[in-house]
């Protein structure tokens, strides 16, 4: 019989799986695996410079190219390294493979070097996790793996293989049958379809609130949605993670919703009579204060994952469904039963009401770059070179949020959910490797930047040409701005002091480096960093006190929403500061 | 600012589970995790080729709680079926426990009349200790036990509740 290492069985797996890019790092308990990885041709594997950077590249990756990313890291601080990654994955339903080192099988529970409680640490952070304990197994394990992290709602899913696991042999040719022990929610019940259609058609203020499951449901769920909209003639808003399944040219498009969505989208949810919630999970930073949240609205939810639905908020129809297929039966009842396009006019005429406060408005400066500014700068100069956009988390990846408009899928990348400063250099990263001829830019903050900094050095060595735009503010923004609103601005650990010179850095690291503080110089130095064919970083000096508008506080109604700095008072009570 | 308690539902949920490494741990981690409660928790492996489990958890919450946590269960991979009991209909529910008492002269017959009383079977006895093994449900063993505190008792192992659904059907 034909015997092969674990480590080989491992690699012949991947390939078998359609696996061509890994990211990872290597160390003592993953050697096997990495010299079965040097004897082969198939992989490419990246090596990032910290194990949360291959998690978050391995995101970046599946979620432009919606194809699974894989990780590679050793046991211990490896693994522990990798843990974010892997729970930010969870959070925002990333589809990922995330291996392992392990101590050999005879040292696990003896404390051994570099030994930790890899399943038990990512137990509650990943949609399933093994730790494999025979090569024979290995194989089986590795295709349920990925059927996992792929099918119904994706994850992250984390196999952890002991070293002599990975040394010793097994038999390749009994092929164990997958079991399949699993269900996911495909179609969705006719029945429940035509009730929602029905409920649409007879609407008078409809509304598609739409989230990430659209995206993670392929470009098809996105082109589905389109027809629907068309349609009905409802209007549609998006969460943060479902930005472009919907266009922002498009005619319906009110914009993102929530607590830093417009003042178009919050009303129009707040007002509505039968809501469509569309693959998105009725997250507290979209609802606001529960109790207040579209109280008069009919709702239906349709949802992959069934612990979504009714989780936060009481809808009136449940559908659980691939959100893709659900919507592309409600295109074909629709027409099936003849329905015409409404006239929504009175509900259309409501919402230029509330378009017209213009709320994404801020004041203008010819002295100093407004964040809001850079971003539509940064839009103008690329919107033609359909870019695919990372951002860290803060202020910039708001205002990138708002500003920033997405026409397709896959194109934007953000962490939602975890909401993980430092995601997205290594992101941009991973999207860089899934396309290496696309536009990437990671729209980061000062601060965020430099919890990732190493992989600029990733970016460096696999000639990736990715741009990051730092909105400079020298602050931790979003913290000021929460310390402005609820602790009378007390600012206490929120200033970002000693700075690198970002100019400077990125010449250490082969990159090139562009400072600008001038608005009017802007869009040259834009088109600068653009032209460059290779790694930049924009040190964008913005004005520093900015913050965020408009804001929804966290634990007030979408109508209490705060549209400009004028409106802050600066304390609240201790029920409102209790809320994240 | 205080925090809010709400008003809960005891509910018992039978669940089929993959007899593997790490079940347990994973679904009374997502309890704890969750922050849902578990009053108590059985598990035994029930299928003759050993590959499959049932667990019993008794659970307390507000409805719209006791139906996260049926969803978050089925969520799990390794998790097959779950069933409430207590929505399901009429059932029956079984504890058994181990109690020992330590007594002479009345108190001793006193513990012996109350057994007898409860059905519960004498299964070790010295000159002056019982082991009493007692099954019903858990409110007729949390009388018993309360009686056996007034006559000796030592200790008390209880194994949590088991249910099955009543009649022909599996639940
Ligand atoms: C890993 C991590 N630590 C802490 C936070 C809390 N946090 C959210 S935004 C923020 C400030 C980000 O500052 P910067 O990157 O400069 O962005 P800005 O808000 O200024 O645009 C912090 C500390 C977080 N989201 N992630
Ligand atoms: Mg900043």
């Amino acid at each position: 019989m034909p015997e092969k290492s674990g480590a080989e069985i491992l690699i012949d797996t991947l390939i078998e799986q359609g696996v061509d890019t890994v990211f990872g790092y290597p160390g003592g308990a993953v050697l096997p695996i990495y010299d079965a990885l040097f004897q082969q041709t198939k992989i490419r594997h990246v090596l990032v410079r910290h194990e949360a950077g291959a998690a978050h590249a391995a995101e970046g990756y599946a979620r432009s190219t919606g194809k699974p990313g894989v990780v590679l890291v050793t046991s211990g601080p490896g693994a522990t390294n990798a843990v974010t990654g892997i729970a930010d994955a969870f959070m925002d339903s990333i589809p990922l493979v995330v291996l392992t080192g392990q101590v050999g099988t005879n040292l696990i529970g003896t404390d051994a070097f570099q030994e930790a409680d890899t399943v038990g640490i990512t137990r509650h952070c990943s949609k399933h996790n093994y730790l494999v304990k025979d090569p024979a197994d290995l194989a089986t394990v590795v295709r349920e793996a990925f059927a996992i992290a792929t099918k119904g709602r994706p994850g992250p899913v984390v196999i952890d293989i002991p070293k002599n696991v990975q040394v010793a042999t097994a038999a390749t040719d009994v092929k164990r049958p997958a079991r399949s022990r699993f269900t996911y929610a495909g179609e969705a019940d006719y029945a429940e379809i035509n009730r929602a259609v029905e409920l649409i058609a007879n609407a008078k203020a409809p509304i598609f609130y739409t989230g990430g499951g659209i995206i993670n449901s392929g470009p098809a769920a996105s082109e589905a949605l389109r027809a629907l909209a068309e349609l009905t003639g409802a209007p549609v808003t998006s969460t943060l993670m479902g930005l472009g399944a919907y266009p922002a040219s498009g005619e319906a498009w009110l914009g993102m919703l929530g607590m830093h969505g417009t003042y178009e989208a919050n009303m129009a949810m707040n007002q509505c009579d039968v809501m469509i919630c569309l693959g998105a999970r009725f997250d507290d930073r979209v609802t606001g204060r529960l109790d207040a949240f579209s109280p008069d609205s009919i709702k239906i939810h349709v949802d992959i994952d069934r612990s979504s639905i009714n989780k936060t908020v009481r809808v009136d129809l449940p559908i659980v469904a691939d959100v893709g297929m659900a919507i592309r039966q409600m295109v074909d009842v629709w027409k099936g039963r003849k329905y015409k396009k409404q006239r929504l006019d009175e509900w259309w005429a409501r919402i230029a009401g509330w378009r017209a406060v213009d709320c994404l408005s801020y004041p203008g400066s010819t002295q100093e770059i407004m964040p809001q500014y850079a971003i539509e700068r940064l839009f103008e100069a690329t919107k033609d070179k359909a870019p695919i956009i990372t951002t860290e988390v803060g202020q910039h990846q708001m205002w990138a949020a708002q500003h920033f408009h997405f026409d397709a899928p896959n194109k934007w990348l953000t962490s939602g959910g975890l909401g993980t400063m430092g995601y997205g250099l290594p992101a941009a990263i991973g999207a860089q490797m899934g396309d290496p001829d696309a536009l990437v830019i990671d729209i980061a903050g000062e601060a965020s930047i430099q919890m990732n900094i190493q992989e600029m050095a990733t970016a460096t060595q696999y000639r990736l040409p990715v741009k990051v735009f730092i909105l400079n503010n020298e602050w931790m923004g979003m913290v000021r701005q929460w310390q402005e609103l609820t602790y009378e601005s007390r600012y206490s650990e929120s200033y970002s002091d000693s700075l690198p010179d970002f100019v400077a850095l990125a010449e250490a690291y082969g990159w090139k480096g562009i400072r600008c503080d001038d608005p009017a110089k802007l869009d040259d130095a834009i088109a600068e960093m653009l032209n460059f064919d290779g790694p930049v970083m924009f040190d964008c000096r913005v004005h520093k006190t900015s913050n965020c508008f408009p804001m929804i506080p966290s634990g007030a109604a979408h109508t209490d929403m705060i549209l400009s700095a004028d409106q802050v008072s600066g304390t609240m009570d201790d029920e409102a500061k209790a809320l994240v | 600012m205080h925090i809010q308690q709400e008003l809960t539902e005891r509910h018992v949920l039978t669940l089929t589970v993959d007899n593997e490494a790490g079940t347990l741990a994973r679904i009374a981690g997502m309890f704890t995790s969750r922050g849902y409660n578990i009053d108590s928790l059985t598990v035994a492996d029930i299928s003759e080729d050993h590959t499959t489990s049932r667990i019993t958890i008794v659970t307390k919450g507000p409805p719209p709680v006791i139906d996260q946590i049926i969803a978050q269960c089925e969520r799990l991979i390794p998790v097959h079926k779950v069933t409430d009991l207590t929505e399901a209909g009429p059932h029956v529910e079984r504890e058994l426990a181990l109690v020992k008492v330590s007594s002479t002269g009345d108190q001793r017959v006193e513990a012996m009349r109350l057994a007898d009383i409860y059905r519960a079977r004498v299964i070790d006895a010295t000159t002056n200790s019982f082991i009493f093994e007692i099954t019903g449900g858990p409110e007729k063993i949390d009388t018993f036990v309360a009686l056996m505190r007034e006559v000796g008792l030592v200790e008390v192992g209880r194994t949590g509740i088991v249910g099955l659904m009543r009649g022909a059907d599996a639940s």
